[in-house]
């Protein structure tokens, strides 16, 4: 099982770095956006899929990132990466490390809420007050270059594959990460936390750090979408789109780094498929109903997710020896609230 | 601010602190007593309100007529549709993990709004209060105050009254505290607790339509709705502490007057206002004012 894997995450790269020579202009923007919304994705993951913290306000981090992108970059001419880059993953890490101070000493149902209530207090920020430009959000004036003009953001290929190397150096790192020591610990304060504190770990730094880890992420994934949309507003970080991510990494299978990424594509291209008009004609502007059937649908019949598909169906071949394995679920699943 | 002024907010404070309590108190029981984090609790209110705006006419010409029609016929609806969503769809949730019921009722959440969409379209609708309920009153000599938010508060009021008594001093309400405290020792006792939950559940749907109904004429009806007032009941719940009815009606009049007087005092902060209060009371009380048994 476990080469199977590392066999679909490379084939998926691999799938990633060749598709501009087989899609189109539009095929190409799709799979950018989605890629974004994949490192989003997998930001969250960090913290209720490996931590069990369940988190309601990462659009918080992803807005934070964006906005940080457009204030920051100057009135006339373009920033430079190297510094714009660091400076708005630091703007969203430091807004999740005082979210995170905060909200940690809260559990479970109160935890959820109180992130919430932090993203709900920056999307007031931005949308209220003069910084932010209200509702109607902000442009990017100038996107940024790299080293001189080595790399051109503003071309859809050269952006496409800054963000494929974005997403698999986030995806490499969570993997390195979730193996180490630090992981292991994550992992153990998600099955039981009282157990972890009973052998001697101090939990809350754990937690602490991992939410800023996050936050971070997130603020890149907004970073990325600020440059490709060259364009900013309150929705991003509104608590519809705190919700979509959690959509997402709950879709694909909680619990795996692979199923942040599935989740991504398979949310964005059910979107896709319920907005075209071609299948829908004039049906299509309502594609919120197939989308929330299908989500309903997934829930009933996928309690773990896309990820846990190939072993459902395993299970249900092997008929009632596969009870074993269902039992097992239970014991790792972990308390999510 | 002059007397007048804070006394007149003072009971606009009452009126919309004690309708967030109803739709919150709705979302609270089923929390409390089912474990289900109810996402689509806010797409009740929604229906309500709309009830208010589409159901009218076909039921009494318009709201204002047939005010007390549109009310039974609306309550009828609604605890039909609690009954039905309980058997379809809630009734595999309490399982489940807060994570897929927080998936499965956001599904919800956008199969109702488009319903709506596609039933009533999405523009913006004013509905009128009954005429023997409009016009204003005058409160001693220094205001007068419009009577049909003072209807409202007064059948917010006699509601919440009501469910403290079913809660406290009825059979019903007994059987309903004995089985969230422990489903298999009620089941065991002879009391069918799937019924129980069904009706249960068709109670807090009732009550969520109810409250968006009568706020109809005072909070116009709009797409979304539903959505701004499921999060500023998290917060009412959460503030008050999860399952906890008497949480629930402290905390909702609480926010009532942070939001109102918030918008009078300080109208840029009026949005941030609410959440930094919820942000403050966790971090004294991290389980809410009232934690529930």
């Amino acid at each position: 099982m476990k080469s199977s894997k590392f066999f679909f995450v490379a084939a998926a790269f691999v799938l990633l770095a060749l598709w501009p020579l087989m899609a189109g202009q539009y095929g190409v923007d799709l799979v950018t956006k989605i890629m974004v919304f994949a490192i989003f994705a997998l930001s969250l993951e960090l913290l209720v899929g490996s931590t069990g913290l369940v988190c309601f306000g990462q659009a918080a981090f992803f807005g934070i990132g964006a906005y940080a992108t457009v204030l920051l970059t100057p009135q006339d001419g373009a920033p430079s990466l190297l510094w714009l880059l660091p400076a708005c993953v630091l703007a969203a890490a430091l807004y999740a490390l005082l979210v995170g101070a905060l909200s940690l000493r809260t559990k479970g149902v109160y935890f959820i809420m109180v992130t919430l209530a932090f993203a709900q207090m920056a999307y007031y920020v931005v949308h209220d007050t003069p910084l932010g430009g209200g509702t109607d959000g902000i442009y990017l004036m100038a996107k940024p270059v790299v080293l001189g003009t080595l790399l051109d953001l503003d071309k859809p290929m050269a952006f496409y594959g800054f963000t494929l190397a974005c997403l698999t150096a986030v995806f490499g790192f969570l993997t390195l990460l979730l193996r180490s020591r630090f992981g292991r610990a994550l992992a153990g304060i998600r099955v039981n936390e009282q157990r972890m504190r009973a052998t001697g770990f101090s939990t809350y730094p754990y937690k602490l750090a991992a939410f800023v880890i996050s936050g971070g992420m997130a603020g890149l994934a907004g970073f990325l979408f600020a440059v490709k949309d060259g364009f900013v507003n309150p929705e991003l970080i509104s608590w519809h789109l705190s919700g979509e991510v959690l959509i997402m990494i709950i879709l694909g299978g909680l619990g795996h780094l692979r199923g942040a990424l599935i989740g991504a594509f398979a949310f964005a291209l059910l979107q896709e498929f319920f907005k075209s008009e071609a299948i829908f004609g004039e049906f299509a502007k309502h594609w919120h109903l197939g989308l929330g059937l299908s989500i309903i649908a997934c829930v009933a019949l996928l309690p773990r997710g896309l990820v846990g598909v190939p072993e459902q169906v395993i299970t249900r071949l092997r008929g009632r020896s596969g009870r074993v394995r269902d039992d097992s679920v239970v014991e790792v699943s972990h308390e999510s609230v | 601010m002059d007397l007048t002024t804070f006394l007149i907010q003072c009971l606009n404070a009452l009126q919309y602190g004690l309708l967030l309590f109803l739709v919150a108190s709705g979302l609270t029981l089923i929390f409390g007593i089912m474990g289900v984090i109810n996402l689509a609790h806010g797409s009740f209110y929604m229906i309500g309100a709309y009830m208010a705006y589409a159901l009218a006419p076909i039921v009494g010409g318009t709201f204002s007529g047939g005010f007390f029609a549109t009310l039974a016929v609306g309550l009828v609806l609604a605890v039909l549709l609690g009954y039905v969503l309980e058997w379809a769809f809630f009734s595999f949730l309490y399982e489940r993990d807060h994570l897929q019921q927080v998936l499965m009722t956001y599904g919800l959440i956008l199969v109702f709004e488009e319903l709506r969409s596609l039933l009533v379209g999405d523009d913006v609708h004013g509905v009128q209060a009954p005429d023997f309920l409009a016009g204003t009153l005058p409160l001693g000599e220094l205001m007068t105050y419009p009577v049909y938010r003072l209807f409202i508060s007064g059948v917010c009021l006699v509601l919440a009254l009501a469910m403290y008594f079913v809660f406290t001093r009825t059979r019903l309400g007994m059987m309903i505290r004995a089985g969230s405290a422990n489903r298999e020792m009620v089941q065991s006792l002879g009391i069918d607790i799937k019924f129980l939950y069904r009706v249960v559940f068709a109670a807090g749907v009732a009550i969520a339509v109810f409250a968006g109904m009568i706020a109809a004429p005072v909070s116009s009806v709009y797409p979304g709705m539903g959505n701004t007032v499921l999060i500023i009941c998290f917060v009412v719940v959460v503030i008050g502490g999860i399952g906890s009815i008497r949480g629930a009606l402290l905390a909702a009049l609480l926010i009532g007057v942070v939001d109102t007087f918030g918008k009078v005092l300080l109208p840029q902060a009026s949005g941030v206002l609410v959440y930094v209060l919820m942000a403050l009371i966790l971090l004294v009380k991290p389980d809410g004012l009232f934690k529930a048994g």
